[in-house]
This record gives structure tokens, sequence and C-alpha cells, in this order.
């Protein structure tokens, strides 16, 4: 057990835990950013208060998010250094032009217009304060487009060479970013975001028509949200099977430890549980729908598809948590379309906000995209495994220098202030989003207030989301 | 043509961390001051002053770090492991307080929990950066591409003093950037942070001065021997220069001379600490060119840097223009 915990193992889970961390704010911010983008340009075209205070609402919420993003996100552009020094030594002369690309364009852009978003409605005009808005959206997005070159570029590496001191050295920067799996992780990612903040936004949206169904603010976040549900959840279904084939083509390994196949077969079935076994190279139990997988994978029912056992060992992920996340972002995916459809049907018959059970299971879907994303990129990562640059550098290998002790040390007090500060912003979040987006909010100088002494509330907020 | 690309880069860099010693050295200042002011009320108004810039002004950190493992992966691969302690602490500290500006205005029963979280985190992140440039000054022990030194390394009684120092240097930082912001008693209360850190600050200038010749012959040689004494002489005599404004400005109450001096006296350290390092990039073990990035990623992200930092600069300032003038009580942008 102890050996388990060498450095290398400390340092991979105290890069697990701080990047799963912060990927939940970018998440959030990106999302949020473009609804704030959308809803002060409705209120610019129509003039309806409606979404003026809808975007002050979330305003708040948002400036919590990003504080946290911003904080969290700071420490990955360390921990490169500190933990994986190698790595950084090596890949740097790539990897690291690109995430200097990120903070010149993205960072510097969201911060330079987030504190006129935040605090600049009453010093400039509306116009400008729309621009400033845009340019923190466009901002967001901007920067997941850079980190998601770089991780892309680790997990599909073209158009580099390597010197004589082992580093990767830039050939070409156009295939270095736009890299064979770049398009589809961008497109898959930014779907994931806009997704996990529709539900979040639904979710508060439902939890207010529980308590009060004509409240204008509440329908109409209610109903922008099971729009997007309806429309982008069957896309996200579309982009993240065009993900897996390019996966499939780049990095068969990884689908194989997905679908928790350990031989090269034809017709294979798609497994809806299984308990991967690494030791006998078999699964020990199984259950699968006989030939969807060689269908989804091939397009062909008689598709041959690779199996874990087409490589030594040394070079397998761990298959069973790529196995199972794989199938818990699956399901959330498809519960997001369910809901959406349904939500057509109940627009349809003019029940959209009167169905208590639908407003229920949309709260309860509320933080659902939040275990999809870190699910997804549990599969991408973890299945990326034993390499930090796909087939090129092995992770055992990009290790800093630093003793088992001080990276158990450090990853301990990431573990307890995260947790203590991060754990704190969640629930102020999740305080705001009980309060009533009808504008009746807490003035100035008055104490903010749990939605527990709301007068409908018969239960605290945090059971309801189910203990975030 | 050939440029010196690593040079160049070395130059933007320094140029970056310098803009971030500047603009996050005052709100990080603004935390270390912020348990002595006597109201509450000024203190909303003190963390006003900087809530909407914060955020931006850290992201030179970023920047700093960022470009250190683009353009010189080499020098970021032996500095972040020997300073390992020292930057995660930091890290840790820039998190509890950069959730304060927020968490504050959300809670405001627990508002002494968050402003605790600020003054502390403002404190260690400020200690830590003293103690990271104390060990660039004071060396780092590297065995061929990695960092060959123990944990500790960077504990010492001079680190430990450059630490303190720039804790006094933000605090300075921190007063005149109130002085410019506010009015009344917090204006005033400013003046009283400005005399002391002042001194503080004058006092550990010399100290410093005094001490780094003293760690290292190459870096004595280079401040008291030919040639490179004509170079460097100015260094010292126009920093007592700088200081009489300071002093002058806070004797005479001219509003606008103590924050822009402050930066003066702080970029005339920063070139003094330079001095000490050329051509190294981790003190007298790796030079710049030999830490640097091939040429075609410097080049590429030389592109990307002249046409950006220009645009960031204007939209920058643009910010701190629109925020312009006196901050004053009851002005809470979108808290309220």
């Amino acid at each position: 057990m102890l050996e388990f915990f060498d450095a290398a193992m400390l340092a991979r889970l105290q890069f697990a835990f701080t990047v799963s961390f912060h990927i939940i704010f970018p998440a959030f911010s990106i999302g949020l950013a473009s609804y704030l983008f959308v809803l002060e340009a409705l209120w610019l075209k129509t003039d309806n208060p409606v979404y003026l205070r809808l975007y002050k609402y979330w305003l708040k919420i948002f400036a919590v998010g990003f504080g946290m993003g911003v904080v969290s996100g700071l420490v990955m552009s360390y921990q490169f250094g500190t933990n994986w020094s190698v790595f950084s030594d090596k890949a740097g002369p790539v990897i690291g032009p690109l995430l200097a690309y990120e903070v010149l364009s993205a960072f510097f852009l969201e911060a330079g217009f987030l504190g006129i978003m935040l605090f600049g409605m009453d010093r400039v005009g509306k116009k400008l304060h729309y621009f400033a808005t845009s340019m923190v959206a466009f901002g967001t997005l901007l920067s997941a487009t850079w980190i998601l070159a770089v991780n892309s570029w680790m997990q599909t590496p073209t158009g580099h060479a390597v010197n004589e001191l082992g580093q990767f050295v830039p050939g070409n920067w156009m295939s270095i970013i736009f890299n064979p799996s770049f398009p589809y992780r961008l497109l898959h990612m930014t779907l994931a975001s806009y997704l996990t903040v529709s539900f979040v936004v639904g979710g508060v949206g439902a939890w207010h028509l529980l308590r009060d169904k004509s409240n204008p603010e509440a329908r109409k976040m209610f109903s922008m949200a099971m729009w997007m549900a309806t429309f982008v959840a069957p896309i996200q279904i579309f982009a993240g099977d065009l993900h897996g084939l390019n996966t499939l083509e780049h990095q068969p390994i990884k689908v194989a430890a997905m679908e928790g196949h350990w031989h090269r077969q034809t017709g294979a079935p798609f497994l809806l549980a299984a308990w991967p076994d690494s030791e006998k190279e078999r699964n020990s139990f199984e259950i699968g729908i006989p030939y969807a997988s060689a269908i989804v994978l091939t397009h062909d029912i008689d598709g041959e598809t690779p199996g874990l056992t087409d490589v030594p060992a040394s070079d397998r992920p761990p298959v069973g948590m790529v196995f199972w996340s794989f199938r818990v972002m699956i399901l959330i995916g498809t519960l997001m379309a369910l809901i959406g459809i349904y939500s057509v049907w109940l627009r349809w018959k003019g029940r959209l906000y009167e169905t208590p059970w639908f407003q229920k299971s949309a709260l309860w879907m509320g933080p659902s995209g939040f275990v999809a994303v870190l699910a997804g990129w549990v599969v991408t990562e973890v299945g990326r495994q034993p390499f930090t640059v796909y087939g090129l550098l092995r992770t055992s290998e990009s290790l800093a220098p630093v003793d088992a002790p001080a990276v158990a040390a450090s990853l301990i007090a990431f573990i307890v202030v995260y947790f203590a500060l991060f754990g704190a912003g969640t629930y102020y979040i999740i305080r705001m989003m009980c309060l009533p987006p009808d504008g009746q909010g807490p003035q100035a100088g008055k104490p903010l207030r749990a939605a527990g002494t709301t007068p409908a509330a018969s239960m605290t907020p945090t059971e309801l989301v189910g203990g975030l | 043509m050939d440029m010196d690309l690593p040079l160049i880069w070395a130059g933007l860099l320094s140029l970056g961390v310098f803009i971030y010693v500047a603009l996050d050295g005052f709100d990080l200042g603004v935390g270390l001051l912020f348990p002595f002011f006597a109201k509450d009320a000024d203190r909303d108004v003190a963390m006003n002053t900087v809530a909407p810039v914060w955020d931006g002004n850290e992201t030179w950190l970023i920047l700093g770090g960022g470009g250190l493992f683009a353009a010189f992966p080499l020098a970021y691969a032996i500095v972040m492991p020997a300073l390992y302690a020292p930057f995660t602490i930091m890290l840790l500290a820039l998190v509890f307080r950069g959730v304060a500006f927020e968490y504050r205005w959300r809670d405001k029963s627990h508002e002494r929990i968050w402003d605790t979280s600020f003054v502390f985190g403002s404190f260690m992140a400020t200690f830590m950066q003293g103690i990271v440039l104390g060990t660039f000054v004071q060396g780092i022990e590297v065995d061929g591409r990695a960092y060959a030194g123990g944990w500790w390394d960077w504990l010492t009684p001079f680190t430990v003093m450059t630490g303190v120092a720039l804790c006094f240097g933000y605090s300075l930082l921190g007063s005149g950037w109130l002085i410019l912001k506010t009015e009344g008693s917090i204006r005033a209360q400013a003046y009283r942070f400005a005399t002391l850190t002042a001194m503080g600050t004058f006092f550990f200038v010399c100290v410093v001065s005094l001490w780094t010749p003293l760690l290292s012959p190459e870096i004595y040689a280079r401040w008291f021997t030919s040639p490179t004494i004509y170079f460097v002489a100015p260094v010292p005599l126009l920093t007592l220069v700088v200081a009489g404004f300071i002093a002058r400005g806070i004797y005479k109450q001219i509003d606008s001379i103590i924050y822009p001096s402050t930066i003066a006296l702080l970029g005339l350290c920063f070139i003094g600490l330079g001095v000490g390092l050329t051509p190294y990039i981790v003190p007298r073990a790796i030079t710049i060119h030999e830490a640097a990035a091939p040429d075609s990623s410097l080049m590429f992200m030389l592109v990307g840097a002249l046409i950006m930092l220009p645009l960031i600069l204007g939209y920058t300032g643009y910010s701190y223009w629109i925020f312009r003038g006196k901050v004053r009580h009851g002005d809470r942008g979108y808290h309220s």
C-alpha cells in the first residue's frame, strides 16, 4: 500500500485533484458568460426588464464562480513546473507558447473587461457595457480553444520534431494547434459547458417555479434552459460520437478501455456493465447489447474493434476507471436529451411551467452537467495513460525530482484549502440561487439570508440539490 | 536579420514581472494594510478601490509563470522544484485572498473570517514572493538539467529578509494607491501608513543593497570594480533621488507622487537584481540562452506578444480610466 503512494502517484493525484476542481469553474463560466451575453443582447433588443433582472441575478453568481476559476487556474500554471518539471522541459517548446497565447489573448481580455462588466453598469453606456460582456464571453471561449489545443496535442501529437536534448520542438504550428483530436474536443467541451449551464439555469428556474409558477424570471430562465436541452443535448450526443470515432482512429486502446474490450473482435457488444480484471485480462462479469459497439464504432454489424491486449500491459490505461466514467457520462447525456425532448411535449401541451414532477426532475438534473464533464475528462485523461504525450512520453518519465513527502504535504494542503474555500464558494452560489430572481433580492446593507427563511420553502436548498 | 530572441524574451518577461509587481503589488499592499484601518467602513472602501482590477493584476503573474514555461522551459523546470514550497504556499495564499473579494460581500455575518483570509493570504503571498526574489539572488543548486538541492534550501536569513522587505515595499505601494484613490479619514490614515512603510522600505533597500554583494564574489565584482561600476553606479544614485521624491510627497501631502515614485523605487531595485543575475536565468547555473526554447517557439510567441501586449495595455489602461477618481463610502458596484 505504501509503495503505491510514491512521488509519481502522489503527483498524479495532486494534478488530478487540482485540475478536477479547476475544470468545474471554467465549465461553468464558459457557458454562463455566453448566457449573460445572450441575456444582455435580448434586454437591449426588447427592453424587457425581465432580461435585465436575469442578467443581474446571474452576474453575481458568475462573479463568484469566475473568481474561483481565476485562483484555481493560477495554481495550474505553476503545477506543470512544481510536479512535472521533466515534462515541462521536454514539452515546453511546443505547449508553452500555446499557453502563452492563452494568457495573452484570453486571460487578459477576460480580466480586463470583467471589472467593467461587474462594476461598470453605472459608469459606461449600455452599448459599451454590452461590449464588455461580449469580450468576457469571447475570452472564455478563446481560453478554451487554446487550452484544448494543448490538451489535444498531448493526446494526438502532430507537427513536432524531437531535438538532440530529447525536447519536443515545433515543426509546423498549424498542425500542432489543429492536431487531429482538437476540433472534436473543442466542440465537445464547448457544448458540454453550454449544457452544464443550461441545466444549472434550468434547475434554478425549476426551484423557483416550484415555489411560484407565475414568477416571470423563473419562467423565462426555465424556458430558455429547456430549449437548450432540446437542441444542444442531441447535438452533443452526435458530437460525442464523432469525438469517439476520432479517438478510435488515433487512440484505439483508449476506446478499448472505454468499451471494456480485452480482445480484438468482430461484432463486438456494447457492455452496459462489466467488472474489468486487469490481472486476468478479461471482465469477471459483463452484460451487453450484442453487436451494438461494432455498429456504433464501425457502422458495420461485423466491423472489427480493437482490444486492450493489442498492446503490452505496460501500455494500457487503468481500465475500470475509464470504463465506468464513460458510462456515467453517457447516462447523463441521455437523461439530458430525454428532458429536452419531453420539455417540447409539455410546452406543446402548455404545461411546461406547471408539471411539478418535471420541475423536480430538472432540479435534480441541475448539477448533472458537472458530473458529466468530470466523467468525460476522466475518460480522456486516464485513457491517455500511461503517457503524458500519447505514445511518446511516459508519465513515469515526466516527473519532477521532488520527494514524496513534499508532494504529499502539498497535496494535503490543496485538499484542505480547496474543500474549505471552494466549498464555501459553492455554498454561497447555492444560497444566491435560492433567492428569487425577481429584483426583490437583498437590498444594500441588509445581510443575505438563506432561502430557508422564504415563506414557501419547506426543504433547505442543500437537501434539494442533493448535498452538493 | 538575426534577432537575439532569448534576450528579447528575457526583456519581455522581466517587463511582465515588473508590471505584475507594480500592479498586484498595490492590491496585495492594501491587503497587508487591511487590519490597521480604524473603521470597518474604511475597509469596505479600501477593498472597493481594488475590486475591479485585482484579477487583471494577477493575470500578469500567470503571464510570468506561463511565459517562463514557454520561453525558458529549462529554467521553469529547475526553478519550480527548487522553490516548491514557496510557490505552493504563494498559490494557496492567493486562493485565500482571491475568494475574499467576493465572499465577504456574500456573507456579512462571517465578514471577519473573510477579512482574515484576505489579510493572511495577502501577507503569505507577498512574503513568499519576497523569498522567491531572494532565492534568485542567492542561487539555486543545479545538476545537469535538474534541480539538485533540498526542499529547504530556499530558507535562509537572506531570503527571510527579502520576504520582509517585500512586505514593506508592497505596503508602501498600497499606501500610495489608497492615497490616490480615497479621501477624508482613509486618505489621512493612508498617509500615516505611508510614513511608516516608507521608512521600513528605505531601511530594507539599504540592507538588501549591502547584503547582496556579500553573497557572491561575482555580484560583488559587478557592483564594485571597473568597468561595470560605471554602468551600475547610477542605480543607487537614482534610488536616493526617488526616495527623496517619496519622502517629499509624504511630507507635503502630494497625492499623485507617492504611488508612481514607489513604482520607480521598486523598478530600480528590480534593475539592481537584474545586474546581479545577468546573463543567467537560474542564478549562476543556467544562462538565458541555455534555457531558451528554440527560436521557432520564441518567434511564434513574439508575433503574438507584439500584437497582443499593446492591446492588453490599451484596454487595461482604459479599464483603470473608467474607474478613475476617488472611491467613496457607499460605492458598492454590483454587490448592492
